[in-house]
């Protein structure tokens, strides 16, 4: 099983250029994906107090959401021989709250599946840097599973 | 013509199109009014979400509507100081079209010597249905 959730992890990830070019890794612990997006002078958003840009953090959360929501809905096919057999959320809507600003440092996040239904999903995902608590942003956003 | 606040926006433009994330996203603010902002953003193959439909990623949408916010609220007074996103609400109303550069406008429709509140559309031609709307609080640069 450990095996076919790693290969499946693989083949979404190789159908988002998007998280390459962000250079955001993803890693099994438990049975549970943990993400990081290590620093790049790139992610800066203000010059001033060195940190990251605001569009850094959202699409780094966005990201993980996305990721964690497809892994969970895809475990039957996991076998599948082909990454275009794997099926993609669609975003509804994602809201995003900056608690404090993000340092010139890495990020990590999490997210957690609040409710996955026929229809729709509720996904929420925390970004913290060093300590886990307090994050430094959180977000929340609704998904179309299946139109 | 107010020759500081003239000024000051061709401060502003340079600052948004000099910082190294817009930069490397291929963001630009094309112009600036009062409270008022567009951007843009150019398909590029790095930024697709989704291989099978060729469609630029969520986070893309976000960092564009995020960034022309911003520049909305630094427009909306003489700026003393940054401002910096409090929160972020992003509607996507439907999937851009692949090879389509997207343009955000934003506006800053309220502005205190705290906060900034702001909205804005993403479009991606003519259609009148935007690809994204958003609407968010800034700390207030004024």
């Amino acid at each position: 099983m450990m095996l076919e959730e790693k290969e499946l992890l693989k083949n979404i990830l190789a159908r988002v250029p998007f998280i390459e070019f962000l250079d955001i890794k993803f890693d099994i612990v438990d049975r549970e994906l943990f993400a990081t997006m290590p620093f790049k002078p790139m992610l800066i958003g203000n010059d001033f107090i060195r940190a990251l840009h605001g569009g850094a953090i959202g699409s780094f959360l966005e990201s993980v959401a996305i990721i964690e929501l497809t892994w969970h809905l895809n475990f039957e096919v996991a076998k599948s021989e082909t990454s275009f057999q794997i099926d993609f959320p669609k975003t509804i809507d994602f809201t995003i709250d900056y608690i404090s600003p993000g340092k010139a440092t890495d990020s990590f996040a999490k997210a957690r599946i609040n409710r996955s239904g026929k229809r729709y999903a509720s996904v929420s995902v925390e970004a913290w840097q060093g300590d886990r608590d307090p994050p430094f942003a959180q977000a929340i956003g609704h998904f179309l599973v299946s139109s | 013509m107010n020759l500081v606040k003239e000024n000051k926006k061709k401060e502003i433009i340079k600052f948004f199109n000099d910082l190294p994330f817009n930069k490397m996203m291929g963001i630009s603010l094309v112009s600036m009014g009062e409270g008022l902002a567009e951007m843009t953003v150019d398909y590029n193959l790095d930024l697709i979400g989704d291989k099978k439909t060729m469609v630029i990623h969520g986070g893309v949408v976000t960092t564009l509507l995020d960034a022309a916010c911003g520049a909305a609220v630094m427009s909306a007074g003489v700026p003393k100081v940054p401002t910096a996103t409090i929160d972020l609400r992003i509607d996507y109303l439907r999937s851009a079209k692949p090879e389509k550069q997207i343009r955000a406008k934003a506006e800053c429709f309220r502005i205190t010597e705290s906060v900034a509140f702001v909205r804005a559309t993403a479009h991606d031609g003519n259609d009148v249905v935007p690809v994204a709307s958003a609407c968010g609080a800034f700390t207030s640069p004024i």
